[in-house]
């Protein structure tokens, strides 16, 4: 059964992927990418990856959708005609994609669990991982303690793009008088934004803290965060939101999230263990991986909170200042 | 047949980058072009995702009476590449919007005769 859904799964997602190419709506095309996303996730569903589903869907169908069209709605939603050929580019990626097709023919069969992946570290991490971090969730102990190195790296990414866009496009001021904006006029729409809204927040703080033991972490619920906000911008407008949490704030909180991540790494090192070693940090290793994963998982979530709010700040005041124009 | 469903997620994964390669070397829009690099980016999860299946196995949660898990590792790369993705994907926008300000169109084949507003 599995088998079917996955089938018709990819099958949907390759059409999908399809109609894109040949769209010159750039409206169609993004909410496509949205349909897209949601398809990726419900493969990863099937496929077991239910950590990485859940991301998928509040990151890829959530925030990459509303930034794609805060763009739009800045360049414009058509595609002038393509004067230039497609024979070369058609050949191109017909010789790329005959090349790897035929690399596919020596992977391993799909799913045998005597596969070169299933033999290296992933035994270890299944059979150990529960006993020495003493989370059910493998996938967060892998994330925040044996690879936490890489999950430091990648939050410094996160904090690094924000940056990047905010140099770009620069974050709106906090204006001292609210405009009225965004969509104020519509009766249902704010009613319904403002019984949503409390409950999107306290399911982020869930999926924060319930991370540990079923799918969820500090990058799901820092994404699931920021969207209750960007429903609150859309609704009640950009000055409103900045009334809420400040640009500010969110600079601020930016940095702390990675500062609380690399800090719970200094603290492991003065307490002369490795660094993000967290098996010092209380008088038994297991309660110190519990800690450490709490502090780290807090980092990021955090840090990517604040990185996606400010994002989208900067893209929804681009917009506000062509509206005034 | 056994074949065929041994193989068919890679195929489609081929399919999918080849679809996003394709939309990044012929669009024309730059908005289109960062949808075709999502594609392609995408494709790679997926293939990750694929490598990790293992048949018969269930979440990589622990939970009494289950043997069978798939591989949690290819997971964890990914789940933080998704993020790291938006973030960059953001940052390519954000270039998008610097450059329909500065040179007034975002479809490549106008900037041929504005070089030089660099």
């Amino acid at each position: 059964m599995a088998e079917i859904i996955d089938l018709v799964l990819l099958a949907m997602l390759a059409i999908t992927a399809l109609s894109v190419i040949f769209l010159k709506d750039l409206f169609t095309v993004v909410m496509l990418f949205g349909i897209y996303s949601f398809l990726s996730a419900l493969i990863f569903v099937n496929l077991d990856a239910v950590d990485v589903a859940f991301t998928e869907a509040s990151v890829g169908a959530g925030i990459s959708t509303v930034l794609m069209l805060g763009t739009l709605a800045l360049t414009g939603r058509k595609e002038k005609t393509n004067n230039h050929k497609a024979i070369l580019p058609l050949l191109v990626v017909c010789v790329t994609g005959g090349a790897l097709i035929y690399g596919t023919l020596d992977m391993p069969p799909f799913g045998d669990p005597n596969n070169p992946a299933q033999q290296h570290v992933a035994p270890r991490y299944i059979q150990d991982s529960p006993q020495e971090i003493g989370l059910p969730n493998m996938v967060t102990s892998v994330l925040a303690s044996y690879r936490a190195f890489d999950t430091l790296g990648e939050t410094a990414v996160v904090f690094a793009a924000a940056i990047g866009v905010l140099s770009l496009l620069g974050l709106p001021k906090q204006d001292r008088a609210a405009i009225q904006s965004g969509l104020q006029s519509h009766i249902v729409l704010r009613v319904v934004a403002k019984m949503i809204i409390p409950l999107i927040v306290l399911f982020a703080l869930y999926v924060q803290f319930h991370g540990d033991y079923g799918p969820g972490g500090g990058f799901q619920a820092g994404v699931i965060a920021a969207a209750a906000l960007i429903l609150y911008a859309l609704v009640f407008g950009l000055p409103m939101a900045t009334h809420v949490v400040s640009p500010n704030l969110l600079k601020a909180l930016a940095a702390i999230g990675v500062l609380i991540y690399a800090g719970t790494g200094v603290v492991s090192l003065f307490l002369s263990a490795n660094f993000l070693d967290y098996n010092v940090l209380a008088s038994d290793p297991v309660t110190g991986q519990h800690i450490g994963i709490i502090a780290i998982e807090l980092g990021v979530g955090i840090t990517v909170f604040a990185a996606m709010l400010s994002i989208f700040y900067a893209f929804a005041a681009q917009a506000e200042r062509k509206n005034i124009q | 047949m056994s074949f065929i469903v041994d193989h068919y997620n890679y195929w489609i994964v081929v399919f999918l980058m080849m679809a996003g390669f394709y939309i990044v070397i012929a669009a024309n829009n730059l908005v289109k072009k960062i949808v075709g690099l999502n594609i392609f980016q995408t494709s790679v999860f997926m293939m990750y995702i694929s490598i990790g299946k293992v048949t018969g196995g269930t979440a990589p949660i622990a939970a009494e009476g289950i043997t069978t898990y798939s591989n949690p590792l290819p997971h964890v790369l990914i789940l933080t590449a998704i993020v790291v993705g938006v973030a960059t994907t953001a940052v390519g926008l954000a270039l998008i919007v610097r450059i329909k300000r500065a040179y007034g169109t975002v479809e490549e084949n106008e900037f041929e005769d504005k070089e030089d507003l660099i």
